[in-house]
């Protein structure tokens, strides 16, 4: 019985190898790279929550009954597109975070800013 | 792993695996963009970015035990939660039963085109839609204010003469690519205006644009790329889109209808919702093609500067050495 719900175990186990990047690696670059494998795991929570057994992409044509729900592809298809943007301003922070420090690992950033004070 | 290329590579391929997963579920309009999305433009950034800060990393962990600890904490935590949830693919979910099937059953009526996506995206949906498109063109404005810089002639100069013997080499490549890029740049018209009726719209005709664009500079050269494409006009462009929008939305609320009500712009509500949506997602397409133009020039602009104060650093050693 609960074999049914495969897929949200799919998407929480992508969500939390996202999370563990995030929070193990001190590399800003690796960091950003698990922030887009969480933001692809709520992508697959949405869509696979707006599939329908039997039926099709949400294109109206003749002699089909049973449609995909089309409103969570919505929100993503848009959320896709900020995801990217996001996630390249992220970056833009991290090329100036080299810059200014010289290094992209998190202790040796934490280390320059000690020293600092 | 500790050679950041490597990681970038794999999360490309991780994007294209997941719009293939996204194609078997029937959301053919989102496969579209995360392919075009996830195994594109961000690959690309990333690669970008890894060329300025260096590729590979040291590996220092925080405490990988304790972090494991949350992780597995949580992810049980969530995987109790999902046991209420209905199954896969199950229709009488609660998520199929509020407002989903009146778009599927009365969109052909009141919009009068097949693809339902785009109808709830750019008219019953179409206020949420233009919000997406000025946090992209917001994204676009932080980018240009964290890594534009005013380029100096003798900076270009050098840089130009680094980049052109670099780009001779790959012959084969420039050809096949200038025959490429129309049919890419007419694939994206395409996928724009027949978004109406197939996969395909605003968005992600954008970022396919985008993509010819980016593909010219990376072969050609940013300095040949930027005499082709004007800066300043990709700024103005990128503004056009949102302001194209956000007009469409105040002339329906001139003719007596709500705000993007699209019924308003025709004596046929249906024509006009015609009208609206090719308007709307012209706008979204300029929006997000010059706004993925804006982030990449940016980026190489950035990185073509650090090189060239680089060189310069080492041709002021060497003299140094020389003279002791």
């Amino acid at each position: 019985m609960l074999l049914g719900l495969y897929n949200y175990w799919i998407v929480v186990v992508l969500m939390m190898i996202g999370f563990y990047i995030v929070i193990a690696h001190g590399n800003l670059i690796k960091k950003i790279v698990g922030l887009t494998i969480f933001q692809t795991s709520v992508f697959i929570f949405y869509i696979s929550m707006a599939k329908v057994e039997g039926g099709t992409a949400p294109i109206i044509a003749e002699g089909i009954k049973l449609f995909s729900n089309p409103l969570p592809h919505v929100l993503i298809l848009t959320a896709i597109v900020v995801g990217i943007a996001t996630t390249a301003v992220g970056l833009a922070l991290v090329v100036r975070i080299k810059e200014a420090y010289g290094s992209i690992e998190e202790e040796e950033i934490q280390k320059k800013d000690n020293l600092d004070c | 792993m500790k050679d950041l290329l490597a990681v970038v590579m794999l999360a490309g391929i991780y994007g294209l695996l997941s719009a293939s997963f996204f194609v078997t579920m029937d959301a053919v309009d989102v496969a579209f963009t995360e392919a075009s999305v996830g195994a594109g433009i961000s690959t690309l950034l990333m690669l970008v970015t890894i060329t300025m800060t260096g590729r590979s990393e040291h590996p220092t962990r925080h405490k990988p035990v304790l972090a494991l600890a949350v992780v597995v904490i949580t992810g049980g935590l969530l995987i109790y939660g999902t046991l209420d949830m209905p199954h896969f693919g199950y229709a009488e979910a609660p998520v199929h039963t509020h407002v989903a099937p009146h778009y599927i059953n009365d969109s052909m009526q009141e919009i009068g085109i097949p693809n339902i996506v785009t109808s709830v995206l750019a008219s019953y949906r179409g206020f949420d839609t233009f919000g997406e498109v000025v946090v992209i063109f917001t994204a676009g404005m932080g980018i240009l204010a964290l890594l534009s810089m005013v380029r100096r002639r003798e900076d270009s100069a050098s840089s130009d003469s680094l980049n052109d013997s670099m780009h001779e080499q790959y012959l084969v490549l420039r050809i096949v690519t200038k025959i490429l890029i129309p049919f890419i740049l007419l694939f994206a018209l395409y996928v724009q205006f027949h978004g109406d009726y197939g996969p395909g719209g605003g968005f992600q005709a954008g970022v396919i644009f985008a993509a010819a664009i980016i593909l010219y500079a990376m072969l050609f050269g940013m300095s040949t790329a930027r005499r082709v494409i004007n800066q300043s006009y990709i700024r103005f462009f990128a503004a056009i889109g949102v302001l194209l929008y956000g007009c469409v939305g105040v002339v329906s609320l001139l003719n007596g209808k709500n705000f993007l009500d699209y019924s308003a712009l025709s004596a046929d509500p249906v024509a006009g919702q015609h009208l609206g949506i090719l308007l709307i997602e012209l706008g979204v397409g300029f929006t997000v093609a010059s706004v993925m133009v804006i982030i990449f020039f940016n980026f190489e602009g950035r990185r073509e500067k650090l090189q060239s104060q680089e060189n310069k650093n080492n041709e002021n050693n060497n003299k140094g050495n020389k003279k002791t």
